[in-house]
């Protein structure tokens, strides 16, 4: 996709596709020879497991489609059906529910590596808006699934988030009803969700299709942020990054297996076992771990539309980075400020996370955890919206490398052989 | 046992210090009772299964219905493992509504419905046929269905144990039991509507084990974390060779990558 | 310096094909619980036994049921019915097996072995040829020539036990595995 291609047909079927089909050719150019920069670590390789998070949840949610029913009165017995009667239900629900999960874990790895490394700075400005719309796309996706099974929290999250929209001033209310289908989250709410979590996950896939397209034409980032210079600067992807990767994705996986198969409910609440019941809300309604931070901005404003507003305004922020962001250097490596700020940043978002999850009247040594998110949030805004245009223009980066391939070979650069 | 004493111990003292303050009624901390199946290699103990089986057919099964079990279930692998004849003659033994007979009646000539043996495809048979009935009989309170009781409650298994042999304590100086209702300290609120259900020898066990409370208690928590988590051997034991596997294809990849990169540098 | 390059090479290569068939082997292993989802749950499996009143079907007359999702044939044979059948040569059907779960494959089709008793004939209500339920003959309507059953999808004739005569159906209707727990009650599958 960037500059000539290199493939050569190797044989006459292959030359003969394509002429027709340039396939064959694509793979080539995108996954085999791509010049990709020889410094990339570990964290370069969510992508790779990113992608196969999205396979396996197609693949187990196409299977459980098959023994799932969409009717508020069927859904929770099917789900258990599935559990206890279908063939490895048990194995196909847990690695869907599961993999919901390690799909967010790897999705945030991947963004805060983003985040760190100035991976949304041009020319890269695109790839990054693409993601932030996989990533509201996979929270969607991650909504309507968690309502399917018709637990309790299925229930009554889906009415919380519904209910969201019933803040916006006059035509709020309507939404919301017209979201339902009915007076309340019911029948019809849950048979339109289980459509929309049949289909967005390939909508994901084909927008991830546009985020490697628009990686291929710029080529990966790297750890040091400063642009590709020589071919030394690169590896071919294959074999050196298909085997990296391919690695990591291992080590990735045992970590899923052992969530599968030794704490399948790790990540679920025991309220979710129970059936839904329109008539009692459970005492503490949490959403999914991954939603936490945002679920804490939103209980700690305490004006529902201006909460309603904070929340999607956390989410949006992210589009704007790449021009928030002043600093002529990419890589927080060479950022001694933005880097301090970087690592409080991560930590204020862990921090909401845990606010998230404690009852809204929790307290830490006295202080109220309503005011710990206030000043949380607060941070999360200010380092978008002021520390990074500020900073960007006050800070003295340290000195960048000369090339890639001088800061990984070190000195002695001169070809060896 | 110690942790117990310890909380107890914690929780009156709370009570002592803030005697002025209402009383603070969330739960306890559940009981640390010690279970077969906990661990990664743990497994379901079929003697404890299937004497929890007779404690639940004979005692919980008289308000609380079990919707997800079928008797089937009780002959497969990593259950109670009765034979498939002693499934049967279990099954034999519930009665269920009947469908309509030839002449399209639900009831006999004196108004009882019909009703029919169970089958191994059969489901347990509810204790009562509608939650309006449950309640009548329950002083309005709804018996929980049991089959997720265990997945369906935090602190899971050692909750229900403590639940189940949290009876029988003096209120603290205070508290009052609400009518109708029982104290246990293990349940938030402190007010149960469940009636104590185990009294020691309350069921008699044909293999000679000493039927105490809480024999009986842990004894039935043990089938109901069964019922809760039907496939949990199969689970632990596929999740061991899976683990295996990907340990050794780790291995493999970790020696390709490095021979590949040691070519690079 | 040759010989170097091509022995890391051997041994790279080495590694490449083991990862590549651990990682083959890993993906099929995995993919039979995907197969396997498709096949009858347990729930099914133990649903595949159906008991059976039969005590109001009159003589001559065929009563059919649900087994397994199937149309199951229970048909009270006349003695003159039975009679009928006993006289056919097995040597001259088409299907000389008895096509009966409760016998041993090898069998034949002779009327004994068709119904163990016979003045009950049990049998799955599926042609062998595509799958289509055959339609009952009776005095009043006859169908097909054997007073048994006949097909019409694609024409096969059944004669009063059971047995394909004529038309593209390969097999005698199968006989299903069934007992009677008591004169008037029989426990199929």
């Amino acid at each position: 996709m960037s500059g000539p291609s290199t493939y050569t047909p190797k044989s006459g079927i292959e030359k003969w596709i394509d002429q027709r089909l340039p396939l064959p050719r694509l793979m080539h150019d995108t996954m085999q020879t791509f010049p990709t920069p020889r410094n990339l670590n570990i964290w370069y390789t969510f992508g790779g497991i990113l992608t196969f998070c999205l396979a396996i949840q197609i693949v187990t949610g196409v299977v459980l489609a098959m023994h799932y029913v969409a009717n508020a009165g069927l859904a929770f017995d099917s789900v258990e059906s599935i559990m206890r009667d279908v063939n490895y239900g048990w194995l196909i629900r847990y690695m869907h529910a599961n993999g919901a999960s390690m799909f967010f874990l790897a999705v945030y790895i991947h963004m805060f590596r983003g985040l760190y490394y100035g991976s949304y700075k041009a020319p890269r400005e695109l790839i990054w808006i693409i993601g932030v719309l996989i990533y509201l796309l996979m929270m969607a996706t991650a909504f309507f699934g968690y309502v399917l099974p018709w637990g309790q929290m299925s229930f009554w999250g889906a009415t919380v988030i519904t209910n969201l929209f019933s803040a916006i001033p006059v035509i709020g209310t309507h939404i919301a009803t017209w979201l339902w289908g009915d007076f309340a989250v019911g029948d019809a709410t849950l048979n339109r969700f289980f459509s929309l979590h049949y289909l967005l996950p390939f909508i994901i896939a084909a927008v991830v299709g546009l985020h490697i397209w628009a990686l291929h034409v710029p080529g990966n980032n790297n750890p040091l942020g400063i642009d590709v210079k020589t071919p030394q600067d690169t590896v071919p992807f294959h074999p050196y990054y298909t085997v990296k990767d391919a690695f990591y994705l291992v080590l990735f996986v045992i970590l899923f297996a052992v969530f599968v198969f030794y704490a399948p409910n790790f990540f679920g609440n025991p309220d979710n076992y129970q059936p839904a019941n329109p008539l009692v809300t459970p005492p503490d309604i949490v959403p999914e771990w991954y939603l936490l931070p945002f679920y804490a901005m939103l209980r700690s404003i305490p004006n529902k539309l201006m909460g309603v507003i904070v929340m999607g305004g956390a989410i949006v922020t992210l589009v704007f980075i790449p021009w928030l962001d002043t600093s002529r250097v990419r890589s927080c490596s060479f950022r001694p400020m933005m880097k301090q700020f970087f690592w409080a940043f991560a930590v204020v978002c862990v921090l909401l996370g845990y606010c998230g999850s404690q009852p809204v009247d929790a307290a830490i040594a006295g202080v109220p955890l309503v005011w710990v998110a206030r000043l949380a949030t607060l941070y999360y805004f200010g380092f978008f919206w002021l520390i990074m245009p500020i900073i960007g223009l006050i800070e003295t980066p340290k000195k960048l490398p000369a090339s890639i391939a001088q800061s990984v070979l070190g000195a002695s650069a001169a070809p060896a052989e | 046992m110690y942790l117990k004493t310890l909380s107890l111990g914690l929780v009156v003292g709370l009570l002592a210090s803030t005697s002025a303050m209402a009383l603070d009624t969330k739960r306890l901390e559940p009981k640390d009772e010690k279970f077969s199946f906990e661990g990664p290699f743990g497994t379901y103990d079929r003697g404890s299964l299937q004497r929890g089986y007779q404690v639940y057919k004979e005692v919980c099964a008289a308000c609380h219905s079990a919707n997800h079990l079928a008797f089937h279930d009780l002959a497969e692998a990593g259950g109670p493992e009765f034979t498939e004849a002693q499934a049967r003659a279990l099954a034999t033994a519930g009665k269920l509504p009947a469908d309509p007979n030839d002449k399209g009646e639900t009831t006999d000539d004196k108004g009882a419905p019909l009703m029919r043996s169970a089958t191994l495809a059969d489901h347990f048979p509810s204790p009562f046929p509608n939650e309006q009935a449950a309640r009548a009989n329950n002083g309005g309170a709804l018996p929980p269905d049991l089959s997720m009781v265990v997945k369906a409650r935090e602190g899971g298994p050692q909750y229900v144990y403590s639940i189940l042999t949290g009876f029988g304590g003096t209120p603290p100086h205070g508290f009052k039991v609400t009518d109708g209702k029982y104290y246990n300290p293990y349940f938030e609120g402190w007010n149960i509507s469940m009636p104590p259900p185990l009294k020691a020898n309350t069921v008699s066990y044909s293999d000679g084990t000493k039927a105490t409370v809480e024999q009986e208690a842990h004894d039935v928590v043990t089938f109901l974390t069964w019922a809760s988590e039907p496939k949990m051997e199969e689970r632990k034991r596929f999740g061991f060779g899976v683990l295996a596997f990907l340990v050794l294809l780790a291995g493999v990849l970790f020696a390709a990558y490095r021979k590949v990169w040691k070519d690079a540098h | 310096m040759a010989a170097t390059t091509s022995d890391a090479g051997t041994r790279r290569d080495f590694l490449y094909v083991a990862s590549g068939a651990i990682g083959a082997v890993g993906v099929a292993g995995i993919a039979w619980p995907f197969i396997d989802q498709m096949n009858p749950s347990s729930a099914a499996l133990a649903a595949g036994t159906t008991e059976i009143d039969i005590s109001a079907i009159q003589p001559g007359q065929q009563i059919v049921y649900k087994f397994r999702g199937h149309p199951l044939f229970v048909r009270r044979r006349t003695p003159a019915e039975i009679a009928e059948s006993k006289a056919v040569p097995v040597a001259s059907l088409p299907d000389p097996l008895a096509r009966n779960a409760n016998l041993p494959d090898s069998a034949p089709a002779d009327d004994a072995s068709r119904a163990t008793k016979p003045e009950w004939l049990i049998l799955i209500g599926v042609c062998t040829h595509l799958g289509c339920t055959p339609t009952v003959s009776t005095p009043a309507i006859p169908e097909g020539d054997y007073g048994g059953w006949l097909c019409h999808c694609h024409g096969s004739q059944y004669d009063v036990a059971g047995r394909i005569r004529k038309g593209p159906a390969p097999q005698n209707l199968a006989v299903p595995v069934y007992s009677f727990l008591s004169d008037t009650r029989i426990k199929v599958g």
